[in-house]
C-alpha cells in the first residue's frame, strides 16, 4: 500500500475523537482497584478491632497520609508517562516528597529514643508479613491500573510500568493500613515502602511486555 | 541537506500542524488528511536521517498508523511535534529491537544445500493462491481485506458487517496487507 492510500484510508470518515475517554477510564480503574483492595482486606485480613479508638488519634491519619499522598503522586506520574511526549517534570517531586518526609520523621523518632529501643520501633510485630501482604493486596489494583494505561499510548513502557506498579502499591497500602496494627513511623518508613516497591519492580519488569502497542 | 530553518518558521509550522490536527480531532476530515500529509513529509525526513532507504516507507506507515491510533491521547496544551516525535521514536526503537532479534535468529547460510532449500521453499509459497494466503490471516485482518480490497465495500459498511470498529477495519487492512506481502515474500 502506498503512503497516500494509507493517509486517505485513515482520514476517510474519521469520526470526532473523545479525548476525555482515557481520563474516565483511569477514574474507573482507580475506583474498582480501591474497591477490590478493600474487599480483599475485609475478607482475608479484616479491619483492626480497635479502629474506633485509633481513628480518633492524629497518628492514625499520619499513617494514612503516606499511601494517600503517594497515590496522588503516582497517579500524576503515571498519567503523564502514559501520554507520548508529555514531560513528567515536577511529578517526580510528588512521588519523592512523601517518602523523604516519612524517612526524616522516622530518623527523628529513632534519634529521640535510646539505642536499645530502636529495633522495636523499626521491626514492630509484623515486619515479616507486612511487605508480602501489601504486594498481595496490590494484585487486583495492578490489573486495573495496567488496563487503564493500555488505553493510553506509553512510549516509555518500563517507566510507565513502574509508576503504574507504585500506584497499585499505594492503593494496597492505603487499604492495608486499616488492618495493620503498627503505629511507629519507623516501621512504615521501612516496610510500607518496601511493600510498595515490590509491585513497582514487577511493573518495571512487565511494563515493556504488557504496555506494548 | 542544510538546516537553515529559523525559530519562527518552526513555530509557525507547529501552530499550523496543531490547528489542522485539532480540527481533525473534532471530525474535520479534510484538515485531518492535510495534517497526515504534512506530517508524513516531516516524518519521512526524520526517518531518513536514521534508517536505510528500503525501510523508511514501511516505518513511516507504521508511525502514521500509530499516530492515528493514539490520537485520543493528545492534549492541546502540548506541542503536537513533541507528541508525534515521541511516537515516532518509540516505533523506531521497536523496529530496531525487532531487527536485532530477527538477525540473531537467522544463521548465516553455511553451505549450498541450505541455499537451494530456501529457494525451493519460496517457490512453493508463491504458488499458493490468494484465497489460501488469506486463510492464514486472523479474522480481524482477513475480513477487512476481503470486504474492503476484494469486494470494494467502504470502511463503514465493512465495520457494520463484521462488527469491528471503523478504526479496527483500517488497522486490519494495513496490517493484513503487510502480512500478505510477507507471506508471499516468504520471510519476516
Amino acid at each position: 500500500m502506498k503512503t497516500d492510500e494509507l493517509i486517505n484510508m485513515l482520514a476517510n470518515h474519521a469520526p470526532p475523537v473523545d479525548r476525555q475517554i482515557v481520563t474516565r477510564r483511569f477514574g474507573t480503574a482507580l475506583v474498582i482497584g480501591l474497591a477490590l483492595a478493600l474487599l480483599v482486606l475485609l475478607t482475608v485480613f479484616g479491619i483492626r478491632p480497635d479502629i474506633g479508638q485509633v481513628a480518633a488519634t492524629p497518628l492514625f491519619w499520619a499513617k494514612l497520609a503516606l499511601p494517600a499522598s503517594l497515590l496522588a503522586g503516582a497517579l500524576l506520574v503515571t498519567t503523564r508517562l502514559a501520554r507520548p511526549g508529555a514531560p513528567v517534570g515536577n511529578g517526580w517531586v510528588t512521588v519523592a516528597a512523601p517518602v523523604v518526609a516519612v524517612w526524616l520523621a522516622a530518623l527523628g523518632l529513632l534519634l529521640s529514643v535510646s539505642a536499645n529501643n530502636r529495633w522495636a520501633l523499626i521491626f514492630g510485630e509484623t515486619w515479616r508479613v507486612c511487605p508480602v501482604n501489601i504486594a498481595l493486596l496490590s494484585i487486583p489494583a495492578f490489573v486495573c491500573v495496567f488496563w487503564a494505561i493500555r488505553g493510553f499510548a506509553p512510549t516509555r513502557p518500563r517507566l510507565a510500568g513502574a509508576a503504574g506498579g507504585l500506584l497499585a502499591g499505594s492503593i494496597a497500602t492505603l487499604a492495608y493500613s486499616l488492618h495493620c496494627p503498627e503505629m511507629s513511623v519507623a516501621f512504615w518508613a521501612v516496610w510500607y515502602v518496601l511493600g510498595m516497591l515490590i509491585p513497582t519492580a514487577v511493573g518495571a519488569l512487565l511494563g515493556p511486555r504488557l504496555l506494548r502497542w | 541537506m542544510q538546516r537553515t530553518t529559523s525559530h519562527e518558521a518552526l513555530k509557525a509550522r507547529e501552530t499550523h500542524l496543531q490547528q489542522l490536527f485539532l480540527q481533525g480531532l473534532d471530525g474535520d476530515e479534510a484538515a485531518y488528511r492535510q495534517f497526515l500529509t504534512l506530517l508524513s513529509a516531516h516524518l519521512r525526513s526524520f526517518l531518513r536521517r536514521r534508517l536505510q532507504s528500503p525501510e523508511i516507507e514501511d516505518l513511516l506507515q507504521e508511525a502514521l498508523l500509530a499516530v492515528h491510533n493514539a490520537r485520543h491521547t493528545y492534549r492541546s496544551e502540548q506541542p503536537v511535534t513533541a507528541w508525534v516525535q515521541a511516537i515516532a521514536r518509540y516505533k523506531l526503537m521497536d523496529h530496531f529491537r525487532a531487527h536485532a532479534r530477527h538477525d540473531a535468529l537467522n544463521d548465516p547460510l553455511s553451505d549450498q544445500a541450505e541455499l537451494l532449500a530456501d529457494e525451493d521453499h519460496q517457490a512453493q509459497q508463491a504458488q499458493r493462491d490468494l484465497a489460501r494466503l488469506l486463510e492464514q490471516l486472523p479474522d480481524k485482518q482477513r475480513l477487512p481485506i476481503f470486504h474492503v480490497k476484494l469486494q470494494g465495500l467502504s470502511v463503514e459498511e465493512t465495520a457494520r458487517r463484521t462488527g469491528l470498529s471503523a478504526s479496527a477495519v483500517k488497522v486490519g487492512v494495513h496490517r493484513g496487507l503487510k502480512a500478505l506481502a510477507a507471506l508471499i515474500g516468504g520471510h519476516r
